[in-house]
């Protein structure tokens, strides 16, 4: 069954088309994976999902319901949550408190409850604790808990903003390169998370990724993209052994372009 | 008749707002700061000017004061930059903010200390002497100080657009990390920018100092600027001199045509308007940040 | 350091976190609640009538804390929402409005209209709210003189005395009685921020200080979210310009300038932004600061034999407070006081980089 479906997505800056004419379907429960080289419009496209862009041309849905007829803020009260590929995480607050702000499309206490903390303020904040503390006890940041988050280093702040993503309990979850920056041994965690995301949780996920092992590790679908334009789509094995994508990332000439293929190399080998 | 001279004096207000206000957006722009200060930047520079150049003071030739006084704010805001504001490297711009407007404070009590809180008036070779243009009495301080804003928008447009130094500004503005990686010393940017702008706000003293008399608390005139600064659209140079043309046009035309009381809240007015109807200021840019 | 092994969920949300947190703010409650015994004893209340105007500052200083050491939103006005609170006061109680009915309206009032007047720039980015509130406070003045009709304008107006089930409190009259209407008031903003802070809304205000676009990925709708800690911050603002009133008896358009909201916003970066300790702490270094100037001007003159009448020393000073506290001390006296406290706690392992931060380039909020 579809989850979510881009229809002839166009993306204009300007001149610049980031985005050309792209559509893609994800299905309830598939790890889906976009790759291809930096500047193909993969971002772009999660930024398009996530309402921060408005397409030029297109639909986006989600099971049915119209994305591009909601808000920005709206997107994670129809689940869909995310990460950032720079890390956009709440410095000033502690690992659990920003795991809380995650639980805020589940919010359903009014300002004067809250500001009394009567009525159904404190069993909602009891049950916001437990589904954060169970997301700290899945990803094991018990150790970060009460830390603030300006003074983790950036392997835990990668987990922590996956912590926050999984703590609004998405229906579908967006990673904007999950792996980027990470250890080997990091790397692997973050695979094992993944699929236990996607089988235990029941959780869709769309990712945006460069390190092939990690891709052909965990996705069942993967659409490689280039220029704003799809190349092909299909099992990790079939993308990376199609023409075209051979073609975008080595070129016509066969010479090596940019850290793409090293990091290819290298997850292979992990 | 009467008109025309209404709307000269006012276009040469305007100039001083708009200048006020360039120096403002420039900050603005390069660093993401917000100079509270900046009117008091234009006081200091108007002060130094006079203390050059005034009988009571060291006595200059004007046109050896007017360049000091320029040199002397360039220093002193590629200083403040560079000792100062240096350390809130990554700091939030709320806290820039409050550190400026206390150093406003700062620069008011010594220049009030220096030379005293009793308005002066720049003595310029051409105070007092008025044009006659075919009936029309013109004041030649404010047919300069249009002049020179002219001549000073040209320069500055010139030095963003064709030299290197300026071109290095805009990039350092537009992304700070890829300006550094591209081997532009970003924080040494960051002070000539700060200077330019002590240089600017000088220029912007010498003018309004010279139209009218200055007193510490002249520096207040910067909350009009950056009303100006945002009726224009922030980030936008031409729009800080046209926004501050149009506060220094609708004072006078509102004092003396409007019910009393108006000519003061008639620019904050503008502003709300602006800000309601055209969010982004008249040259307003899109605003968004890339993830 | 202390660690305190926690059973349930009530454990991280509770006020106090464990025993003796709860015993020294209850001591330092009730020293307060008898205060006024001291004073009664010395028979003289001159000094009570100072620390009241404190606490005061502290109402206002809290609704600013939320709305800039929480949310992130610098506002130069809130002198301007003082004043809106302070005249709605006075009007309804002249149209006849019980004080306890009038007291909560002129909040509401002040809260409302900041509001409006801020929905439009909120969607902005900060120093336009900034500056909207900036011209707010200069036209303060201009609008009472404008609607001298019922503001009493240049003149002035006096402020009623407050009158509860028909017991009248005049700050002069009976000071003591006043004092603890504010310490209620403040009581009642202050559980109020405490309890914001532990729900949901309290986070999503962290949330857009820290990563505004985060925070809209996260569910929060950032121009509602800012309007409603704009209106907080303003009700807040209102109640304390309404005790003021009371506390001077007598406002004109002179009595909330620009230069108090410029000194609002001061005072709590003192205080130490982001902690609502840091409203306190910073009303009180605003109380004291002129008293302590005047002391010393006094003492140098009597000492030295110098003139130290300079005008605007108190600003000065003031000023350079401020900007050594940004400079040195970003989070402020509450700041300092952690440090010390968590010196003495780990003594001797207290290292000088624990509340270090690192600093990184500027993350631009614009196009680029």
């Amino acid at each position: 069954m579809t989850l979510l479906k881009i229809e002839n997505a166009t993306m204009r800056f300007g001149g610049v088309v980031a985005v050309d004419n792209v559509s893609l379907h994800v299905d309830q429960g598939e790890v889906f994976a976009l790759v291809g080289p930096n500047g193909a419009g993969k971002s772009t496209v999660f930024n398009l999902i996530s309402r921060f862009y408005t397409p030029t041309e297109g639909a986006i849905t989600l099971e049915g319901e119209d994305l591009l007829a909601h808000p920005a803020h709206d997107i994670a009260k129809l689940g869909i949550a995310r990460t950032f590929q720079n890390i956009e995480l709440f410095e000033n607050a502690t690992v659990l408190q920003n795991l809380l702000v995650g639980r805020h499309r589940h919010k359903r206490t009014n300002l004067l409850s809250e500001m009394t903390f009567l009525g159904n303020a404190r069993s909602e904040e009891k049950r916001h604790r437990q589904a954060v503390e169970e997301v700290i006890d899945f990803l094991d940041l018990q150790a970060y808990r009460d830390k603030l988050i300006a003074g983790l280093p950036y392997g835990v702040r990668k987990v922590v903003e996956l912590g926050r993503a999984l703590a609004t309990e998405p229906r579908l979850l967006l990673l904007d390169e999950p792996a980027s920056g990470l250890s080997v041994e990091e790397t692997q965690d973050m695979a094992f998370w993944i699929e236990d995301i996607q089988k235990q949780m029941g959780i869709t996920v769309l990712m945006v990724e460069h390190d092939m092992g990690l891709v052909s590790a965990v996705s069942d679908r993967v659409m490689a993209l280039s220029d704003g334009k799809e190349l092909a789509t299909g099992t990790s094995r079939e993308v990376q052994s199609h023409p075209a994508v051979i073609e975008a990332y080595l070129g016509t000439s066969g010479i090596q372009k940019g850290g793409d293929t090293g990091k290819k190399k290298k997850g292979k080998a992990a | 008749m009467d008109a025309i001279q209404l709307i000269v004096s006012g276009l040469a207000n305007g100039c001083v707002y708009g200048l006020i206000a360039l120096g403002f957006v420039l900050i603005y722009k390069a660093t993401e700061a917000v100079n509270f200060a900046q009117g008091d930047f234009m006081m200091l520079g108007a002060f130094l000017c006079v203390g050059f150049t005034n009988e009571a003071y060291l006595g200059l030739p004007f046109w050896a004061a007017v360049p000091l006084a320029i040199m002397a704010m360039a220093v002193f805001g590629y200083l403040f930059d560079m000792t100062i504001l240096r350390r809130m490297f990554g700091e939030s711009q709320v806290a820039i903010v409050i550190l400026t407007i206390a150093f406003g404070f700062v620069l008011r009590f010594i220049a009030g200390e220096v030379w005293t809180h009793e308005p002066v008036s720049l003595e310029t070779p051409f105070a007092g002497e008025f044009i006659n243009l075919g009936g029309v009495v013109l004041d030649v301080s404010e047919i300069l100080i249009v002049i020179v804003t002219l001549l000073l928008t040209g320069v500055l447009y010139l030095f963003f657009s064709r030299t290197k130094l300026g071109v290095a500004m805009q990039a350092a503005s537009q992304n700070q990390l890829a300006a550094y990686y591209m081997g532009i010393p970003v924080k040494r940017i960051q002070s000539l920018v700060w200077g330019l702008s002590g240089a600017v706000a000088a220029i912007a003293g010498i003018l309004f100092a010279s139209k009218g008399a200055i007193d510490p608390s002249a520096g207040l005139l910067g909350i009009k600027a950056f009303a100006a600064a945002a009726i224009g659209g922030f980030g936008s140079l031409p729009g800080a001199l046209v926004g501050g043309l149009i506060v220094g046009l609708v004072e006078p035309i509102a004092a003396r045509y409007g019910p009393v009381g108006v000519s003061q809240i008639a620019p904050y007015a503008i502003l709300i308007l602006v800000l309601i109807f055209r969010p982004g200021g008249i040259f307003s840019q899109t605003q968004r940040k890339k993830v | 350091m202390r660690f305190v092994f926690k059973t349930d969920y009530d454990a991280d949300i509770r006020w106090f976190k464990h025993g003796p947190q709860f015993f020294w703010y209850m001591l330092a409650l009730g020293l307060l609640l008898v205060l006024p015994l001291y004073f009664v004893w010395i028979g003289n209340a001159y000094l009570l009538g100072e620390i009241t105007a404190v606490i005061i500052f502290t109402i206002v200083g809290m609704g600013l804390m939320l709305l800039t050491g929480q949310t992130g939103l610098a506002s130069l006005g809130h002198a301007a929402f003082m004043a809106i609170g302070c005249y709605a006061n006075i009007l309804l109680l002249n149209a006849g409005v019980p004080w306890l009915i009038a007291f909560p309206l002129s909040g509401l009032i002040a809260g409302i209209a900041g509001t409006i007047i801020a929905l439009p720039v909120l969607r902005l980015h900060g120093v336009y709210l900034a500056l909207a509130t900036l011209a707010m406070s200069i036209l303060t003045g201009d609008f009472i003189v404008l609607f001298d009709d019922y503001t009493g304008g240049v003149a002035g107006i006096a402020v009623p005395d407050i009158s509860i089930f028909g017991y009248t409190i005049n700050k002069y009259a009976n000071p003591y009685a006043f004092f603890y209407v504010v310490v209620a008031v403040m009581l009642i903003v202050l559980a109020a921020y405490r309890n914001i802070l532990r729900a949901p809304s309290g986070r999503a205000f962290a949330a857009i200080r820290d990563s505004e676009i985060s925070a809209k990925a996260m569910g929060v709708n950032l121009t509602k979210t800012k309007a409603t800690s704009f209106f907080l911050s303003c009700v807040a603002a209102g109640w304390a310009g309404a005790l003021f009133g009371h506390s001077a008896t007598y406002v004109t358009h002179e009595t909330f300038d620009v230069i108090m909201s410029i000194t609002l916003l001061l005072m709590i970066v003192i205080g130490g932004l982001g902690f609502i300790h840091g409203a306190f702490f910073g009303a009180v270094v605003v109380g004291i600061l002129p008293v302590a100037i005047a002391n010393m001007r006094s003492w140098a003159s009597a000492a030295f034999d110098v003139n130290l009448t300079i005008p605007g020393l108190e600003s000065l000073i003031f000023a350079l407070i401020v900007m050594g506290f940004i400079l040195l001390e970003p989070m402020g006296l509450y700041g300092r006081w952690l440090k010390i406290r968590t010196y003495f706690e780990l003594f001797p392992f207290y290292r000088k980089d624990m509340f270090r931060r690192q600093k990184s380039y500027q993350k631009t909020e614009r196009v680029q």
